[in-house]
Order: structure tokens, then C-alpha cells, then sequence
């Protein structure tokens, strides 16, 4: 181990003081102030989500801005950039591992839970979005009286299988990486509903030999299960569009490029919450500085490949020679949707070179702005890429534009209220760092210096 | 510190995750049945009707034809329900004062239609032709059932999609040919030509039996 990885730990840190002050976090240090106030906020949104899936509900998808050259629009949008900001989760718990990269340690707990409720939020808008959302089971192989499979051509059953198949891996990961810290909650636990709660969860986890080398090779098969679907994930919502031959979808670089974007969100989203709960929960020496470095890096990393697929989207649109795919790039730079894509131009490209510098990869306040920024930015793309594809395609007599209406921004704004407040609960009943896997650590890092 | 649980909860532990999936199987399964079942599919549905009329007395019995009486199946995509004036073609000489049928002698003084109720309901999103079938080699009975044994009329088929397509998928031998169309009790398969010889003879190709729009237009 090299002194930069030293510098993850802070000196003096030992399992007992380290497992003490994570779990003290759950079981007796009351919450934060600005934990009541984002509690307060974000039931306020996952609220206003409810009335709109309500008012959705009893009046149908007509309350959104949807037409019809504009079919899709922001729950479409929504899902893909949920679903993006997932990957980032997946690819630390199991990349990551994979690879054994010792910054994992400390950030992997919160990036699981981010993931596992960024899907929550990504898998509700495709139903949401269902003009009869009570017969989504149809896209179920199921013996139904219709005697007929799903399409199995349409990439809409592959997303299908692809959400909800992601939906129990992560579950699944979260809770598997859970099961040592929910013993260890279990046995600290004062109150009876804590020992029991955690008692239940936990499994009859003891910690035994057996079982540690159980949990090992589980998780281990479980991250070379994962590691396929940080691409294929995203790779399969890409498709939705691709498949389809309407300009500005039909690109065969869309797979690759929209798990790139994914995993640029992703990190973003892991450095957002990073610099957020360190100073929440006074975690400043666990979640380093150097952890943002290599967060930031990670963005850089991914935001250069998304700027690259910019470049060969509109090329290959201009070497096509077809008029239709050469007039969607002109349009996106000069039509009604202009602003949307020069901004998010100015998110992940311009801004996102600022990261080149170590100072900013390494100041909390500034890797905040740049992870809103490039969320932002991944929004937007999100947001041009669907609605200027259709608004303007073969057909000039259908051509119309799609304004997201009030409904459209509840619904959205509402999804983060729920992501936020899945999250605050989570940090309140679950560690927030894994201390099965600090631990590890820092006695790695113990005989390191006992052989040096 | 003393344990938590006692042993029984480990038997505990198993019994509830074997429950669990337990359960979820029992779901499907009463899913499944229910679905199939005649509270689903309506099946044996015999409404009261303004006049009892029995089909097993008039084509089991008497022998009429079907086409007598449910005039449009050949022409027309509904075979439709006759006029009062049909029905007096016999009962303006049989069972004069007959109380059953003077919601029929009713009628035909008012100038009013019987409203009967109706026993084959299809849903609205489906479009079904008799003119269709008829003409085709697809019997009265093969949707209908054995009306020649039904005193009161009854739904005798489920009329799911998928017991149209049992019969889209593979027609032949399910097809008469067109002297035997209204008969009863004949079995395609048993008593009459080879499905292979009606199929060409009636010009039937299998493939566009399948299209969405066939049926739902």
C-alpha cells in the first residue's frame, strides 16, 4: 500500500474507536438539525409526488406536455437519468471491489443506497407514463387468457427485464453488505425494538469464520454478476431509442455512450452526497479529501468520454448525408430547444475541465457546484436527446414541440423529494459507511506497517 | 448478554420463508384458475330473457334451421335476432293463448321489438364478423356450443383471445364444409372432409388470421 492509500485513514483510527462512532451515529447521537430540515423538505416533495400520481391517476398521462410527434417526454427523460445515476452505486460495490481499490471502503455503503433508490425513482416513470399504467403486468410472460408473450423484439420488454432485474441485484448487493454491520447494530443496540429489529435483519449473522468466508465468496459472485450490468443496464435503455429509426435516435453509438453519461451522473451524484453527509454527520476524516480526488477524476474521466460522444454523434449525423439527421443537429442549435442543449454543453464540457485541477478535485464546495452542475447537464441531455429527436422528424406536417407542463415538473421535482427522503431515513436505521469494510482496511493498513 | 431468540425461531425463520414463497405460489395458482374459471369467462351464463324461448325445443326438437330465424349470419357481420313477425310466421297459428308468449302477441300489437338480453358479449375492442365465418367453413356450433340442447340459451364457449386463436392458429380442422355449417352435433374432425382440402377449398390463408388488425380494428 502506497502512503497516498495511508492517507485515506485518519491516524489513530482502530476498529473499536471507528466501529464506536459509526454505529453511535444510528444509535444514540440525535439527528442533525439540517437532517430535520431535509427530512422536512423532501416529505414536502414526496408529497406533492403523490398528489400528482393521483391527480395522474384519475385524469391520465393528458396531464403532461405529451403530443404526439413528442410522445415521450419527461418521464422518459426521468428514467434514463435515474437510472444513470444508479450505475455509479453498482460500479463501486462491484468494480471497485473487483478491483480492490481501498477509497471503495468508506463511500460504497451511501453509493448502494443511492443506487437502490435511484432505481426506485427510475422504474416508477415508465409505469407512470403508461396510458393504462394498471395493466403493466402485460409486459410479463405470464399464462394469460390473451395467449400472448410480450414482444420480445421490442426493446420496451427488454428495459422491463433490465429495471427490474437491476432493482433485486442492487437489493440484493445492499442488503449482503448490510448483514455484518446489521449484527453489529444488533449487539450494540440498547433499546429492545433496536436489538430486535436489527436481530431480524441480520440473519443470525455471528461473525464466525464460516461465515465471513461465506460472505466473501458471495460477494465476490456477486460483483462479477454486477459488472456486466454497469454496462448493459443502461446500454438496454439506450435501445429504447436506437432501435427506433427516427433521427437523432438511431445511432449505433448510443449503448456505450449512455453508460458513459450514466456513470458520469452516477459519480457526480456519489461526490454530491459525499460532500453532503461528511459534513452532516461530521465524517470529514473518513470521507477524505483524497476520496474527492478520485471521485473527481472518475467525473472527469467519464465527462471527456460523453464530450467525445458529442463530437462523433454529430459527425456521424453529417456523414450520413441524410437531410433529416443533419437538420436534428441544426435544430438542436438553433431550434426551440437551443438553450437546452448549450447549456448542457457548458455543464459537461466546459465546466466539467475544471476538474483537471487537484485543488478543485479536492475542495468540498467547489466538487459540490461541479456534481449539481453536471447532474444538471446530464438532465439536459437527457432532455434534448428526446425531445428534438421527435419534434422534428421525417414527417414536416407533424412537426410540433412538447412543453413540459406544471404536472410534468411535480412529477420531477417530486422523484428527488422521494430519492432525498429514502435516503435520510436510510442514513438514520443504517450505517452510512460500511464498518465491516473500514475495518478491513485499516488492518490492512495495521500489517502493512507490521511488515515494513 | 442473554440471547435474543430461543431455537424455535430458527424453525421459525424457515417456516416463514417457506411460507412466503408458498404463498406467492398460491397466488399464481388461484390467479390462474380464477382467470380461467366460468366467474371469469362467463361460461354457463343463461340469462332470464323476456320470453323463455327454448332453442332445444325449436332446433332439437322442430328442427329449424338456423338461418331461419338469425337471418344476417351469411350477409351481414351480425347474424341478428328476428322480428316479432318471425316468430308469428308459426305462433299466429300454434299456442294462440299461450301465457309464455304474450310478451310476443305484445309485441307485434305495440310495434315493439323483444328486448332480449344478450348472451355472447364480446368486448368493444374486438371486431367479429359472422359473415366472416360462415361462409367459411367455421360452424354455428364451434362458437355457440350445442344450442340444439339448450333449453334456456347459455354462453357454452369461454370467448377468450385465446380461444380465438386456437382456432386462428390452425383453422383446418376445425372447418366444415358449407351444407354443414348449422349443423349440430357434427364433428369437423371425425365425420366430415379433410381440414387440408376445406382450407384450399374456401381459399383460407392461415397467415392473416394472425394479424393484429383481423380482429381488433
Amino acid at each position: 500500500m502506497t502512503p497516498r492509500h495511508r492517507s485515506l485513514l485518519p491516524a489513530g483510527l482502530t476498529h473499536a474507536n471507528l466501529t464506536r462512532r459509526i454505529s453511535d451515529l444510528v444509535l444514540h447521537r440525535p439527528s442533525p438539525p439540517g437532517w430535520w430540515i431535509a427530512l422536512v423538505i423532501c416529505s414536502l416533495l414526496t408529497l406533492m409526488l403523490l398528489v400528482t400520481m393521483s391527480v395522474l391517476f384519475s385524469h391520465g398521462v393528458g396531464i403532461f406536455g405529451l403530443n404526439i410527434p413528442v410522445a415521450w417526454g419527461l418521464p422518459i427523460v426521468n428514467t434514463i437519468w435515474w437510472i444513470g445515476i444508479a450505475h455509479a452505486g453498482t460500479l463501486i460495490s462491484a468494480v471497485l471491489l473487483l478491483t480492490r481499490q481501498p477509497w471503495r471502503a468508506s463511500i460504497n455503503r451511501f453509493a448502494e443506497a443511492m443506487a437502490m433508490f435511484a432505481i426506485v425513482c427510475a422504474g416508477m416513470y415508465p409505469l407512470l407514463h403508461l396510458g393504462r399504467p394498471e395493466l403493466f403486468y402485460y409486459l410479463l410472460p405470464y399464462p394469460d387468457t390473451m395467449d400472448l408473450w410480450p414482444q420480445w423484439r421490442s426493446p420496451l420488454v427488454w428495459d422491463f427485464f433490465a429495471i427490474t432485474m437491476y432493482l433485486l441485484f442492487t437489493a440484493l448487493f445492499l442488503y449482503m453488505s448490510l448483514l455484518p454491520d446489521l449484527a453489529t447494530l444488533r449487539d450494540r443496540a440498547t433499546r429492545r425494538v433496536g436489538q430486535y429489529g436489527y436481530a431480524i435483519l441480520a440473519l443470525g449473522w455471528r461473525g464466525s469464520a464460516t461465515h465471513w468466508a461465506r460472505y466473501e465468496k458471495a460477494t465476490l459472485i456477486l460483483a462479477a454478476l454486477a459488472t456486466p450490468i454497469v454496462v448493459t443496464v443502461t446500454g438496454i435503455i439506450s435501445l429504447d431509442l436506437s432501435v427506433s429509426i427516427v433521427p437523432g435516435y438511431h445511432f449505433t453509438i448510443f449503448p456505450p455512450y449512455f453508460v458513459a453519461g450514466a456513470l458520469f451522473s452516477g459519480f457526480s451524484t456519489v461526490a454530491l452526497l459525499a460532500v453532503l453527509l461528511r459534513s452532516l454527520f461530521g465524517l470529514r476524516d473518513l470521507v477524505t479529501d483524497t476520496h474527492l480526488d478520485y471521485l473527481g477524476r472518475m467525473m472527469l474521466f467519464f465527462g471527456l468520454i460523453v464530450a467525445y460522444a458529442y463530437t462523433q454523434e454529430m459527425f456521424t449525423a453529417w456523414y450520413s448525408g441524410e437531410d433529416y439527421y443533419r437538420h436534428v443537429y441544426v435544430d438542436r442549435w438553433t431550434g426551440p430547444y437551443a438553450p437546452a442543449w448549450w447549456s448542457m454543453i457548458v455543464c459537461n464540457v466546459v465546466l466539467v475541465q475544471l476538474l483537471w485541477f487537484r485543488r478543485v478535485r479536492r475542495h468540498g464546495p467547489a466538487m459540490l457546484c461541479l456534481a449539481l452542475t453536471s447532474n444538471l447537464g446530464m438532465w439536459l441531455e437527457r432532455f434534448q436527446i428526446v425531445f428534438t429527436s421527435t419534434h422534428a422528424d421525417y414527417q414536416p406536417a407533424n412537426w410540433d414541440v412538447n412543453w413540459p407542463t406544471v404536472w410534468d415538473w411535480a412529477a420531477y421535482l417530486g422523484s428527488l423529494g422521494l430519492f432525498g427522503l429514502l435516503l435520510l431515513l436510510f442514513v438514520r436505521l443504517m450505517p452510512l459507511i460500511s464498518m465491516h469494510d473500514m475495518r478491513a482496511l485499516i488492518a490492512r493498513q495495521r500489517e502493512e506497517r507490521d511488515d515494513g | 448478554m442473554a440471547p435474543l431468540f430461543r431455537r424455535r425461531a430458527n424453525s421459525l425463520a424457515v417456516v416463514i420463508l417457506v411460507g412466503i414463497l408458498a404463498l406467492l405460489m398460491a397466488i399464481s395458482v388461484f390467479a390462474y384458475v380464477v382467470y380461467r374459471s366460468p366467474y371469469q369467462t362467463d361460461v354457463g351464463y343463461a340469462p332470464a330473457q323476456p320470453v323463455p324461448f327454448s332453442h332445444q325445443h325449436h332446433v332439437g326438437g322442430l328442427g329449424l334451421d338456423c338461418r331461419y330465424c338469425h337471418s344476417g349470419a351469411e350477409t351481414s357481420d351480425v347474424a341478428g335476432l328476428p322480428p316479432t313477425l318471425t316468430c308469428m310466421t308459426c305462433h299466429s297459428q300454434e299456442w294462440l293463448n299461450a301465457e309464455m308468449l304474450s310478451p310476443v302477441r305484445q309485441s307485434l300489437a305495440n310495434r315493439t321489438p323483444l328486448r332480449w338480453t344478450r348472451v355472447h358479449d364480446l368486448p368493444d375492442y374486438t371486431y367479429f364478423s359472422h359473415r366472416a365465418h360462415v361462409n367459411n367453413g367455421v360452424g354455428c356450433e364451434s362458437c355457440h356450443g350445442r344450442v340444439d340442447r339448450m333449453p334456456m340459451t347459455f354462453q357454452a364457449k369461454p370467448l377468450t383471445m385465446q380461444w380465438c386463436l386456437d382456432c386462428h392458429r390452425n383453422p383446418s380442422p376445425h372447418l366444415r364444409p358449407p351444407e354443414k355449417i348449422t349443423a349440430m352435433g357434427y364433428s369437423p374432425r371425425r365425420d366430415g372432409i379433410a381440414g387440408e382440402r376445406l382450407i384450399k377449398r374456401y381459399r383460407i390463408h392461415p397467415d392473416t388470421l394472425l394479424e393484429c388488425a383481423t380482429c381488433h380494428r
